[in-house]
């Protein structure tokens, strides 16, 4: 599979690496070029050697999305720090370039929530941390 | 009318206080803490602080009975997603977002945000209807002081093209100030041929555009 993740930060270069280790096509966009150093950190190969792809850009435009090979994506993953950036990118990926895949995190809960209700794929790191603090609660 | 307008920059600022004046309701809403209560001593109790694009912040704000929603924030993808949600999840009729990069106006339509205002594009729209297609620039206008400065680009077949300055045939009321070429400005003379490709400035009083961009477009060809 081609998958395409937007934002390179802890969440989005992790997942970039265990998606190439678990052979797939893998290319990444990010609109800041130090965060390729996220992507190489601890490796002992480059990203690029490995194989995967890198390209410097903002997220909403076009050209950059498509330089980042958005048009053979399987999997778009949205994970930006931006919950807007993310849930309009996500949209883009599903309306105009037909992904099948597209997933987009957003922080807040609320929104998350919306938007999945409007058949978006959203990751909610915040309601995950809630239920996990309620566990422990429960258990203590 | 009741109005809600997410960011209060100088459009929503301006926009809160304008629409205020003619009697409507409004609620300006503001993220930043410092800006929120410069406002705040002017519009009081008009504007609100919170990130217009988390949904409590919006009902705190009374969206479900807005009648129109303006998201004139600074970032693009804000402002689609503050419309995208006043229309459909708290099914505003009307709303209207700015757009800060013209290049995200396609975004807008995708999304049917509609209208979608960008001051570039209107900016530039007006630059089309001023200007004939041949390029000429405003670059200063004085009408107080009846002094205009234009800027000209000099097409191949132009009359004054390979003419020395002193035989370009100007308007009486326009000067010739300054010659732009392959990057660099300098001030001409006399005796300063006029290449197709250069930039011309030139000051002259209002109402010679026409007479001068004859002789600088493609074949004495005529402004609209």
């Amino acid at each position: 599979m081609f998958v395409l993740i937007v934002g390179a930060g802890r969440v989005g270069s992790t997942v970039a690496r265990a998606a190439l280790a678990g052979g797939h096509e893998v290319s990444v966009l990010d609109e800041d070029p130090l965060s390729h150093e996220r992507l190489d950190h601890g490796q002992t190969t480059t990203w690029e050697d490995a194989g995967g792809r890198f390209t410097v850009g903002h997220a909403i435009e076009i050209e950059a999305l498509e330089a980042a090979g958005i048009d053979q994506a399987d999997v778009f993953i949205a994970s930006t720090d931006g919950d807007n950036t993310n849930l309009v990118i996500a949209q883009i990926a599903k309306r105009r370039f037909d992904v099948a895949n597209v997933v987009a995190r957003v922080m807040d809960p609320a929104r998350a929530a919306w938007y999945a209700e409007q058949g978006l794929h959203t990751i909610c790191p915040t309601s995950a941390a809630i239920a996990e603090f309620k566990s422990v609660l429960e258990v203590a | 009318m009741y109005v809600v307008i997410a960011g209060g920059g100088k459009v929503g600022w301006n926009l809160a206080r304008e629409l205020i004046s003619k009697d409507h309701e409004v609620t300006l809403l503001e993220n930043n803490r410092r800006r929120y209560l410069t406002i705040e001593e002017e519009l009081e109790h008009a504007v609100q602080y919170g990130d217009a694009s988390e949904l409590w912040i919006l009902e705190r704000a009374g969206i479900q009975r807005a009648d129109l929603v303006i998201a004139v924030t600074g970032d693009d993808e804000d402002n689609l997603l503050i419309c995208q949600i006043a229309r459909e999840k708290y099914l505003c009729e009307r709303i209207i977002a700015r757009v800060n990069n013209p290049r995200n106006v396609q975004w807008f339509e995708l999304l049917g945000i509609q209208p979608a205002v960008s001051a570039t594009d209107l900016i530039l729209r007006l630059i089309e209807h001023e200007v004939p297609s041949y390029g000429l620039v405003h670059l200063l206008d004085l009408p107080a002081e009846q002094l205009e400065i234009i800027e000209v680009e000099v097409s191949a077949d132009a009359l004054a093209a390979g003419r020395p300055v002193q035989q370009v045939e100007l308007p009486e009321g326009s000067l010739i100030i300054s010659v732009l070429r392959g990057g660099k400005g300098f001030v001409p003379t006399g005796d300063t041929v006029i290449e197709a490709g250069d930039e011309v400035l030139l000051v002259l009083d209002p109402g010679l555009e026409e007479a001068i961009t004859a002789q600088f477009a493609p074949n004495g060809a005529r402004a609209e």
